[in-house]
């Protein structure tokens, strides 16, 4: 789950991480309001889950109340990468010296947090990875023990930084540790960390995404899912226990388990067709989650044939086809079927799918086959 | 013969009360896995399956009473990482946690206290660990394979068994099959198993099957490079997954453009390893 700018940077405020003084605004009149009581100029900047706001045109720098409201209105109509503009921050506007890097992650290869510093900041801290590695400069940390103090100095002499801002730095970096571990952030990063023209450290903008698997200890960020980050439809995969992805295929893939799902996708496309959607229906399913799948397929207007392959270990295919037989009872629709199950009680699941008139598949190879067959075909009937 | 799991396994069901617990630990029974004890704080005295094992309240208690030497957690997502812990503070030497959600920050402080005290954990988000004919610690079907001299290692559950059914349509049997779990932090990677089926005088050939996300697969290529003399071959799955989404396991996801399903499979295939273009070509590869 990622928060928006605003909320990574109160939460960074709360381990004293220096933050603009500003507020979030979700009409126009309010960001005027908001840039009177800050007075001076003021950062209009739109709260959205994506990248390339800059470039968007998603933050704009303004100097009066009135040029705010403009500004505001302007932002809060936009659309940045599909994702429509609902709150904007309004931030003193700060003068900045110079914009540094700070970030702290997982790393999963050492099986450690990392915390990374760079005095290249303001940009896309990927693209600095990649042109400019050796801009970027890592200290690993002891999960057991935490963030120390020498690892915070390290960092700043590597990137240069000036001696007068070491024990600011040293604050923010172990501010942002502390930010990261209380709420089991996966990543928090601020970009840029700017030096003022009074010579201040300040977070000027932030980011946090946290670990879905730990909102449970959580429940205030938690109530922050922003419902945009997702596709309505995987919004409701979610709510059924489903994990689905949705792709720009024709065939509609139902499969139990994630890896199976992924390698049936990979097969549908070797053989020459393209999967709609990734979608595994977990172990153990029953008869409603099955159709509460099927139903997200067929919702689809791009699916021209749908594809199961089921290989029952927990999940029992019988189960699976019954699931399968109650949706096409409930929801009219002339799309070829293909399934292929294997395992627990597939006599009976591949029994009672014949019966409805289901093309059934003795391997992978031949479903993903007979499906893309069936789909360049179109409707059956 | 096998690696990690034999018939002289003795083990533990923690979370055996549980709905998934009690199923599958009759499961494991079924298949003759001696299961000595199970543990469920609170309800220690107990006997469940028709008084066939034993419940303590801790797994200190079980290991003193019944001398196991392994354990197999289902306990929920929320308890799974004390429940390692505890397993680990018991002088238990081997652990496989089928739990999935375990959050990440937890299993980063678990991997590195495990380490520091030399105990195996295989998982978590792993569907177990089978030495068919003898031993089953965990959830993967046991008729789906049969004894044999192919080492199997997969990050998957349903794939793996795919992949293991598959094997026993062309008569190819398996000495150990080894789920080292979805998640981006587990317990044990690749190149552990490699190690252990490297070592292990009835394990001729050896499967892996991977998946898109970290760099697991690399490590294990650089591994058969420097290490192994013994025959590979590889699946990948997730040749077709858009970067930036998470493919159902919480560490399939391809980020900063780390994690590529053919990054993978070019440092396998580079090393030697034969790749299956899908699962059901492995068992041709093997021959």
């Amino acid at each position: 789950m990622k928060l928006h700018e605003y909320r990574s940077k109160q939460l960074f405020s709360k381990y004293g991480i220096p933050i603009p003084r500003g507020q979030v605004a979700m009409t126009a009149h309010e960001a005027k309001a908001i840039a009177r009581e800050l007075g001076g100029p003021v950062v209009i900047k739109a709260q959205v889950l994506v990248g390339g706001r800059g470039k968007a045109g998603g933050i704009r720098l303004v100097h009066t109340p009135e040029e705010a409201e403009e500004a505001a209105t302007q932002v809060l109509g936009m659309k940045i990468n599909g994702l429509p503009v609902r709150k904007v921050l309004v931030d003193e506007a700060a003068e900045i010296r110079s914009e540094l890097y700070l970030g702290v992650t997982n790393d999963r290869a050492i099986r450690s947090p990392v915390m990374m510093a760079s005095a290249e900041g303001g940009v896309d801290i990927e693209e600095v990875a990649r042109t400019h590695p050796d801009k970027i400069v890592r200290t690993y940390i002891d999960p057991l023990l935490g963030f120390q103090d020498h690892q915070a100095r390290y960092l700043a002499v590597a990137i240069e930084l000036a001696r007068d801002h070491w024990r600011d730095f040293i604050n923010i970096a172990c501010g942002l540790y502390r930010a990261y571990t209380s709420s089991d952030a996966t990543l928090a990063e601020i970009n840029p960390l700017v030096i003022t023209g009074d010579n201040r450290l300040l977070a000027l903008d932030g980011k946090m995404v946290l670990d879905d698997n730990a909102l449970y200890r959580h429940s205030d960020l938690a109530e922050m899912w922003d419902v945009d980050e997702e596709e309505a439809i995987e919004r409701e995969a979610r709510r059924f226990g489903l994990s689905y992805v949705k792709l720009d295929g024709s065939i509609g893939c139902m499969v139990n388990g994630a890896g199976l799902a992924m390698a049936t996708m990979d097969v549908v496309k070797l053989y020459g067709g393209e999967p709609a959607n990734f979608l595994d229906i977990g172990g153990g399913a029953g008869a409603d989650k099955v159709s509460a799948a099927l139903q997200l397929i067929l919702k689809d207007p791009d699916v021209k044939v749908v594809m199961f392959n089921i290989f029952g270990g927990i999940t029992r295919c019988d189960e699976v086809a019954r699931g399968i037989l109650a949706t096409l009872e409930e929801i009219e629709t002339d799309l070829p079927m293909v399934a292929r199950l294997v395992g627990t009680n597939e006599e009976e699941g591949q029994r009672l799918l014949a019966e409805a008139d289901l093309v059934i598949a003795a391997s992978l190879v031949d479903a993903a086959e007979k499906a893309i067959a069936l789909a360049g075909k179109g409707p059956s009937k | 013969m096998s690696i990690l799991i034999n018939k002289n396994t003795r083990l533990i069901v923690q979370g055996i009360t549980g709905r998934e617990g009690i199923f599958h630990t009759s499961r494991m029974l079924a298949y003759g896995t001696q299961v000595v004890a199970g543990v469920t704080p609170g309800k220690g005295g107990e006997w469940v399956l028709d008084g066939k094992v034993p419940v303590f309240d801790t797994v200190h208690r079980a290991v003193e009473i019944t001398g196991a030497n392994a354990s197999v957690i289902f306990v929920p997502a929320r308890f799974a990482s004390d429940a390692i812990l505890e397993a680990s503070d018991a002088g238990v030497p081997l652990m496989v946690c089928i739990t999935e959600g375990i959050p990440i920050q937890d299993m980063m402080r678990v991997r590195r206290f495990l380490d520091q005290n030399g105990v195996r954990l295989v998982g978590p988000n792993s569907p177990g660990l089978l030495t068919p004919g003898e031993c089953k610690a965990g959830i993967i079907p046991g008729h789906i394979t049969e004894p044999g001299n192919v080492g199997v290692v997969s990050r998957s559950g349903t794939l793996t068994y795919e992949v293991l059914y598959a094997l026993k349509m062309e008569g190819i049997g398996v000495s150990t099959c080894v789920g080292i779990g979805g998640d981006p932090i587990n317990g044990t990677s690749f190149i552990d198993i490699l190690g252990m089926f490297e070592a292990d005088p009835h394990t001729e050939k050896i499967v892996i099957i991977g998946e898109i996300g970290g760099r697991d697969e690399e490590f294990a290529a650089e591994y058969i490079s420097d290490r192994m003399t013994k025959q590979v071959v590889a699946f990948i799955a997730g040749r077709t997954a858009p970067p930036g989404k998470r493919m159902g396991h919480a560490g399939a996801i391809v980020e900063g453009g780390t994690g590529l399903a053919m990054d993978k499979i070019n440092s396998l295939e580079a090393v030697g390893a034969a790749i299956a273009e899908y699962p059901e070509k492995i068992p041709e590869l093997l021959k």
